[in-house]
């Protein structure tokens, strides 16, 4: 589904990913873990396409296509979903028809046919009581005045609207308390199965108790320098990361 | 060095064609539009077409605009009958009032529409200031400042004609007034129109004005506009301008607000050549609370330019001013909002904010936000913003599908909503939804059910 070759990016003329390698197949849950600093995030943006990071070399390749040439509006109608790590909030652009042009977007792309009002607020429903978002949140403008945790079930709220082929979750756990760590996790569990594949991007451990991740990879100084089973996570939140640091 | 010799060239046409003009427009004239006429006109010639060194005008070039060498209307002309069958610029469902003013011009074969209370007047000023001068005479010239600026002296030295509207005391009135000013012509054209307003005691009126024009011709319409809001009335002024780009339009409006009077002014502009509204308010009684909106949206080389003043005459009154501007290529954009806290008008709450939304780098936004605060126990606030779209909110939303125009169409809507939101007449608030969405997607925004399809 997804193929990363000897990946370079950078940020202001700054190398942040030197030479990322990773498949990721139909079906399974890749944790990235590393310290700060390391590229966690750089790596979870260059998969949407943010514009400011810049790929000097390698490439990636996503359902068979060259994924770099494609815009970020263009990889989420074919499936990719990133779950901010610092989600947005715009004043007077209101929640409903934010999520209801995304959803139309992507079903006009796959060739079906557009919800109506009436339609999208039923699906809308039934999608909220899977991640237990309040339904006064839908009648505010896009993340306006919603708290930290509000913010993360909100993005795990569009990925089920939204049924991405590929989600990266970038840091969703942190700011949350271990209610809402849950229920998110609860979310992106049930959101699941065998074609769909996810990207766990986090520093801590604690998320992996809840997604049960298939491969950890260990980032540090821009490079994967460990990958390995779920037992790698527990590896380093007993060991930390100066561990990693110290072999490297 | 004198002031005329400084602006002689131009001014000097305008001087020319009054004193040419003047058997004309005092011969015809009821008494009570031509006592203003003569200082007035002094007052005219001492200032001149306004330069940049106006202080008022220091963002807004008119003389450039006022260069050809227009057509003036001085009487009234027949105007053709079949246009206002034909003109059907109503807004859905809003069963409005709709009245048509050409060139300035009270458009005689206007039709009274709908139930009218007893004893509420929309009519021609001139026809009101002939057969009905006292009311004229007592509110006539009074607040509109022939020495301030020198657009409003020239308005006054040429006035015939314009709206007079009149609501009795404790009448209100639940339908909106529609008042569509057309621009139309064999020629370019200079027209002037002077509209007054009474709203007494209690009463209550909602008035809504679309300026259009109709065809190529280039145009300057100097308007001047008194309104006066009695004690306990509520008063709704929209304005909704809609013009095309060869046209300038100088829009002066003085209001005087009584005690525990609500007034609400909204201002949208989406098409016109140069715009220039000026938006003076007194608040003379306790507890009177005024709302001034406005929306711009500029792009070409349109330049839009609002100055308002507060004045703040009375203790326990409420202000509150919202200007946006979205601006685009290489258009220009001005905004001056003074807000003057008199003496002992305290517990005032004055409250002032201009933002601006720039699209391109070419596009100029100048603004001058001032407060003069001569009371002590006040709270009044004013900010002014200049920025560009949010770079990480249109990410955001591509990276939910959707594609980057409409991103920045949502964007846009977004910034302009606020605005927007705070119109009170739902059909009118839709229409002008609709009328922005058509704007911001570059396409021209005229009004679809209006068979003129007015050039913009």
């Amino acid at each position: 589904m997804l193929s990363i070759k000897n990946l370079y990016v950078s940020v202001d003329g700054q190398e942040i990913l030197k030479g990322i390698n990773l498949e990721v197949k139909p079906g399974e849950i890749h944790a990235i873990m590393g310290p700060n600093g390391s590229g966690k995030s750089t790596l979870a943006n260059v998969l949407v396409g943010k514009e400011e990071y810049e790929v000097t070399a390698g490439e990636i390749t996503y359902m068979g296509e060259d994924l770099l040439e494609k815009s970020p509006e263009d990889r989420a109608k074919e499936g990719i979903f990133l779950s901010f790590q610092y989600p947005v909030e715009i004043p007077g652009v209101p929640m409903v028809n934010f999520l209801k042009t995304a959803v139309n977007e992507h079903r006009k792309h796959n060739g079906e046919k557009e919800l109506t009002a009436g339609e999208f607020l039923k699906l809308m429903r039934e999608k909220m009581d899977m991640v237990d978002m309040h339904p006064q949140l839908t009648n505010r403008s896009v993340n306006e005045g919603f708290s930290g945790g509000e913010k993360k079930k909100n993005e795990i709220f569009q990925m089920a609207l939204l049924e991405p082929k590929l989600a990266v979750l970038d840091e969703t756990d942190s700011g949350l308390d271990i209610d809402a760590l849950k229920t998110v996790a609860h979310g992106v569990n049930a959101l699941k199965t065998k074609d769909n594949a996810t990207i766990v991007v986090t520093h801590y451990q604690r998320l992996l108790d809840y997604i049960i991740p298939d491969f950890v990879h260990v980032l540090y100084d821009g490079k994967i320098v460990k990958s390995a089973g779920k037992e790698l996570a527990f590896e380093l939140e007993e060991k930390g990361y100066d561990w990693i640091k110290k072999e490297n | 060095m004198s002031v005329i010799t400084e602006k002689a060239d131009l001014s000097l046409k305008y001087i020319s064609h009054f004193n040419e003009a003047k058997e004309l427009l005092f011969a015809d004239s009821p008494d009570v539009l031509n006592q203003h006429r003569k200082k007035a006109f002094q007052d005219f010639v001492m200032q001149g077409i306004p330069t940049r060194k106006n202080e008022n005008y220091k963002y807004t070039n008119l003389q450039p605009k006022f260069l050809p060498d227009f057509k003036f209307i001085h009487q009234n002309e027949e105007t053709d009958a079949s246009l206002a069958e034909i003109f059907s610029c109503n807004v859905p469902q809003l069963n409005t009032h709709l009245t048509l003013l050409f060139n300035g011009w009270f458009y005689q074969k206007n039709t009274k529409s709908g139930k009218v209370p007893d004893g509420v007047i929309l009519e021609s000023l001139e026809n009101v200031a002939k057969n009905n001068p006292e009311i004229l005479q007592k509110y006539y010239a009074k607040i509109a400042e022939t020495g301030a600026d020198p657009m409003v002296a020239l308005n006054t030295a040429m006035a015939k004609d314009g709206y007079f509207l009149y609501i009795p005391k404790n009448v209100i009135i639940e339908n909106p007034i529609q008042i569509i000013n057309i621009l139309k012509s064999d020629t370019d054209t200079f027209s002037t129109q002077r509209n007054l307003v009474v709203i007494e005691q209690g009463a209550s009126a909602k008035l809504i004005i679309c300026d259009h024009t109709l065809d190529l011709n280039q145009y300057v319409n100097n308007s001047v506009t008194e309104i006066f809001v009695a004690e306990n009335a509520n008063f709704d002024y929209y304005t909704v301008q809609n013009q095309h780009n060869s046209t300038t339009s100088i829009n002066s409006v003085f209001v005087q607000q009584e005690r525990n009077s609500n007034l609400t002014t909204h201002t949208v502009s989406l098409h016109g050549g140069l715009i220039r509204n000026n938006l003076k308010i007194v608040i003379n009684g306790e507890n009177a609370e005024a709302n001034m909106y406005g929306m711009a949206f500029l792009d070409k080389n349109q330049h839009i330019d609002n100055f308002t003043q507060v004045i703040h005459a009375k203790p326990h009154c409420q202000s509150n001013q919202v200007y946006k501007y979205v601006l685009d290529d290489k258009s220009t954009g001005a905004f001056s909002g003074k807000i003057h806290v008199v003496r002992d008008a305290q517990k005032t709450n004055a409250f002032q904010r201009n933002n601006n939304l720039l699209l391109t780098d070419t596009a100029t936004m100048q603004t001058k936000p001032q407060l003069i605060i001569d009371a002590d126990d006040v709270k009044c606030s004013h900010g002014a913003t200049i920025g560009q779209m949010d770079e990480q909110a249109m990410f955001y939303l591509r990276s939910r599908g959707i594609d980057e125009d409409k991103a920045r169409m949502i964007m846009m809507n977004a910034f302009a909503h606020e605005v927007v939101q705070q119109i009170k007449v739902e059909a009118l608030r839709e229409r002008i939804d609709e009328l922005i969405e058509k704007r911001l997607r570059g396409e021209v925004a005229r009004c679809h059910e209006c068979a003129y399809n007015c050039e913009c």
